[in-house]
């Protein structure tokens, strides 16, 4: 299986899912399950050679002009995420076949899930920027329309542009950051930039680099203040919400974080700022998780606590760190897939999501709690699951910042994580024995609760064993899986190994007073949210954010308004305007007032008769009253145009004009029936004033900028390349059209697609008004 | 106004008009011609039997969607553009060669041309939409 077939296939499959619709009968789920799989299986395959340190290198030219290549590239880290991506991404699209039944738009659906399984590959495999940007907005898009799956709600229209929203704005400031490193660097190729680390780290523009970088990742992962969008994304299917906004997509900020610490990680500015986000939100998304009664936003804000701790450690960059990130980035995957399937099940078989109807479940539906209860504990970080091994080595990561950060930090992160963990404990702790042994509420459903189908159940059960067996035996990844992926974020290879008893230190009290704390927390539930409610401010993060949504259009349109007097006459005294005012300008800063070295050839008497018709057909426009006459002057203007094209022996230009002005010419008449009757314009002096000096200045500008081109040259003209290779690199003797198809093919692809849109564009615009004014004739 | 004149002209130099944009086409790479002119000397061939008749009776006749038209050009363009990337070669990489055919002679095929046949296809298409559309339309006051 070569790389760029694994972040292919899944679009190449996209396209078949119509067809899949129309000719079996079997679930669409079904056919498109078989894709991640077998990705899995070959993802597992290349476990051995990374485990030696070997890595896979695939590359395909396109655009190498440019020096952007589309090349994957295979290490720890990125066969860590191309598993989970295609394992996780497996196991969900096995739950969505119970989940979405077959009235709604499962084309659509898996469409989607494919093109963000493509463009997630995509993101984690690329070695080159550039084309990780364009997958890495490729997973915002898919995610847009995911989480607008159910389009006729306005809740999920919301969250859809919110996540859209944010999340681009992220990736546009990402993409000024990979342009700085170009300038640095000279290289989008991310091994190079690796090579090339201290220069990044010793330029100027290192903070620039880092803070734009870290706005495309701290978006992407939900970090303070970004993650408002989270919350309102869970308006998506449960199955999307398990698979793009907890195991894979919210993680792709960390990922482009570890992906870039051996190019700009291990300075103060990025320990402090990363580290710092990533505790805050860590505490701060805990202590909101407390308070929702949306069983999803619970989950929510707990991916977004659990990002946050991994944000941390990478902030920290240590090398147990490094070793704690990628572990817990495993194990969150599992145990938090399981419970948004959980939660999934629970809204599926009752009819509800609010924690406060729910209660007593446990017995209606054993399977579901068994597994809602092991991946509680394993988010708790409860021994022997591995979301407490995981927990354990953070804690001993911020107890060990002695030495590599300043003094107070030595107290402040332990206090911290402890504080966070408490919440995740609490929280963990109501998710569960809430919805499943507190007080039986039935009436309040609109179902009656029973077991999920064997469907829905399984894929959470199996996700929820690796919490188990991976927390009993955690040897069973850490050579394979953790070493390498830590191994290449760190730079260098390291051993790991991960185990339950460390003796008896400060970690295992953390741990100790997290669970006693916790309980206490968790019992006193009640209370501690009347407190909160208490302090919750007036101004959110989300207030302002639906101002800034409302006041920009409404600044927008103030000022275009403005400017957009509907009128054509004004528009092109604004154009022209501006562009004689910009050139004069410049010829004026930059002073090359010189007409030395013209080459100008003699003016015979046939130019000037041509050009004395060109200039009466010009004024004619200006003078003649009906618009018939006026259109065939300017016609008159165009064909003497044409003439001169073939005075100077331009035969393509003047083909082109001729035809051009037949066919303007031509669409006048046709559209004469439905212009209104010329009327005299009556203007004001002063208007007339400005019109008469923009045109003349116009005239002058470009007369002048032709003579100075003509004198100032610097370099030789690239026509001559174009003479001599012509023949030889194209084949062709009309260097117009060589140029046209060959040289400059992607212009004209781009004007060809410009073209397109256009015709496009007006047609829409005159059929829309047709169809409106049938619609109210009738 | 009798458009007797207008009329037999137009319907007798269609065929003409559009032969020669086509020989305009094919020639276009060695000689003056090309995508861009070859297509607006279609549309202007079009455009004579809308001025000539009707245009209702000319869609009649051609019932062809331009839209269509347009968009298939624009694939073609593409298409010929993604075709070198196959063989390993960058987008829009174009390739030549010559080849001696009976009749003909030695005669040069370029992939260049498919791509300028795409240009041809996306100017009559495009051009011919727009004309249509305003064409179409009644006037205001109806």
């Amino acid at each position: 299986m070569s790389l760029s077939w694994a972040v292919f296939s899944p679009f190449i499959l996209a396209i078949f899912v119509p067809l899949m619709k129309r000719y079996s009968k079997l679930h669409i789920g079904w056919l498109v399950s078989i894709l991640p799989l077998a990705l899995f299986i070959g993802f597992l395959s290349y476990i051995p050679k990374v485990m030696n340190g070997e890595t896979v290198y695939h590359v395909i030219e396109w655009i190498p002009s440019l020096g952007i290549n589309i090349a994957f590239y295979l290490d720890g880290l990125s066969l860590l995420f191309a598993m989970i991506i295609t394992g996780i991404g497996f196991f969900v699209v096995i739950y969505s076949i119970g989940y979405l039944g077959a009235k709604e738009n499962l084309v659509n659906f898996y469409i989607y899930i494919l093109m963000f399984m493509g463009a997630m590959l995509g993101v984690v495999l690329s070695n080159n920027l550039i084309v990780l940007f364009v997958f890495w907005e490729l997973t915002s898009i898919s995610s847009f329309l995911l989480i607008g799956f159910w389009y006729h709600k306005p809740e999920s229209k919301y969250g859809a542009q919110k996540a859209l929203l944010i999340t681009v704005s992220g990736g546009l400031a990402m993409l000024a950051s990979f342009v700085l490193i170009w300038v640095v660097t000279g290289s989008f190729d991310i091994r190079e930039i690796i090579a090339s680390a201290d220069l990044i780290k010793s330029s100027d523009y290192y903070l620039a680099i880092l803070i734009l970088f870290l706005l495309g990742a701290f978006t992407k992962s939900a970090q303070f203040p970004f993650h408002i969008w989270l919350p309102n994304a869970m308006e998506a299917p449960t199955p999307i919400s398990a698979y793009l906004h907890s195991a894979t997509m919210v993680k792709a900020g960390i990922y482009m974080m570890a992906r870039s610490s051996l190019f700009l990680a291990g300075t103060p500015e990025w320990t402090y700022i990363v580290s710092l986000v990533g505790i805050f939100t860590m505490v701060y998304a805990g202590y909101m998780a407390l308070t929702q009664t949306d069983l999803k936003a619970i989950l929510a804000y707990s991916t977004i606590s659990q990002l946050g701790l991994i944000t941390t450690l990478l902030g920290f960059n240590t090398n147990l760190a490094i070793i704690t990130a990628v572990f817990h980035l495993f194990n969150h995957a599992s145990f938090k897939g399981s419970l948004f399937m959980v939660v999934g099940i629970v809204d599926h078989e009752t009819g509800t999501r609010d924690i406060r109807k729910l209660g007593g479940l446990a017995k209606k539906m054993p399977i579901t709690a068994t597994v809602a209860g092991i991946g509680a504990l394993a988010m708790a970080g409860i021994p022997p699951l591995n979301g407490f091994l995981s927990k354990e080595l953070f804690f001993k990561a911020t107890v060990s910042l002695d030495g590599i950060m300043a003094p107070w930090t030595t107290w402040f992160f332990p206090t911290m994580a402890v504080l966070g963990a408490i919440f995740t404990f609490a929280y963990s702790m109501r998710l569960f024995l809430k919805v499943f042994f507190g007080k039986p509420q039935f009436e309040k459903l609109d179902k009656k609760p029973h077991e999920a189908p064997i469907g829905l159940w399984l894929p959470a059960v199996i996700l929820v064993s690796f919490s188990v067996i991976f927390g009993l035996f955690p040897g069973l990844i850490e050579n394979s899986i953790v070493s390498p992926a830590a191994s290449a974020v760190a730079g260098e290879t390291l051993s790991v190994h991960i185990s339950h008893w460390h003796g008896l230190n400060l970690p295992l009290l953390m741990t100790i007073i997290v669970i006693g704390v916790g309980t206490v927390l968790y019992i006193n539930l009640a209370k501690f949210q009347q407190l909160q409610a208490r302090l919750t401010p007036k101004i959110s993060l989300n207030r302002i954010y639906d101002w800034s949504i409302d006041a920009i259009p409404k600044t927008g349109k103030i000022i275009t308004d403005r400017q957009m007097t509907g009128f054509l006459r004004d528009y092109l005294v604004f154009i022209l305007g501006y562009v004689s005012l910009s050139i004069l300008a410049t010829m004026f800063i930059k002073n090359t007032w010189t007409f030395t070295g013209l080459d100008l050839a003699s003016i015979e008497i046939y130019e000037v008769l041509l050009a004395v018709l060109l200039v009466a057909g010009a004024l004619g426009v200006l003078f003649f009253r009906t618009r018939l006459a006026a259109i065939i002057s300017l016609g008159i203007v165009g064909f003497s145009v044409s003439l001169f094209f073939i005075f100077f022996r331009a035969p393509d230009l003047a083909l082109t004009q001729l035809i051009v002005e037949t066919i303007s010419l031509a669409l006048f008449l046709l559209a004469f029936a439905q212009l209104p009757d010329l009327k005299p314009e009556v203007k004001k002096w002063s208007e007339k004033t400005v019109n008469i000096v923009i045109s003349v200045a116009v005239g002058v500008t470009i007369f002048l900028l032709i003579l100075m081109a003509n004198g100032n040259r610097y370099y030789e003209p690239i026509s001559e390349w174009f003479i001599e290779n012509g023949y030889a690199l194209a084949g062709g003797t009309n260097l117009v059209n060589v140029i046209l198809v060959d040289f400059r093919g992607f212009d004209t692809l781009g004007e060809i697609t410009v073209l397109v849109a256009a015709a496009l564009s007006v047609y829409a615009l005159i059929r829309l008004r047709l169809e409106k004014r049938s619609e109210s004739n009738e | 106004m009798n458009n007797l004149i207008l009329r037999t002209i137009a319907k007798r130099t269609f065929y003409l008009f559009v032969a020669f944009s086509l020989y305009l086409l094919f020639r276009g790479h060695n000689l003056p011609g090309g995508g861009f002119i070859a297509g607006l000397l279609t549309v202007a061939a079009i455009v004579l039997q809308y001025l000539a008749f009707d245009i209702k009776y000319v869609q009649k006749l051609l019932p062809i969607d331009y839209i269509n038209v347009a968009v298939m050009g624009l694939v073609l363009a593409t298409l010929t553009g993604i075709g070198g990337m196959f063989l390993g070669y960058p987008f829009l990489t174009q390739a030549f060669d010559y080849y001696t055919i009976p009749i003909f002679g030695t005669v040069e095929l370029a992939t260049a041309l498919l791509f300028d046949i795409g240009v041809y296809l996306v100017v009559i298409g495009s051009v011919l939409t727009i004309i249509s559309a305003i064409g179409d339309e009644k006037p205001w006051n109806s």
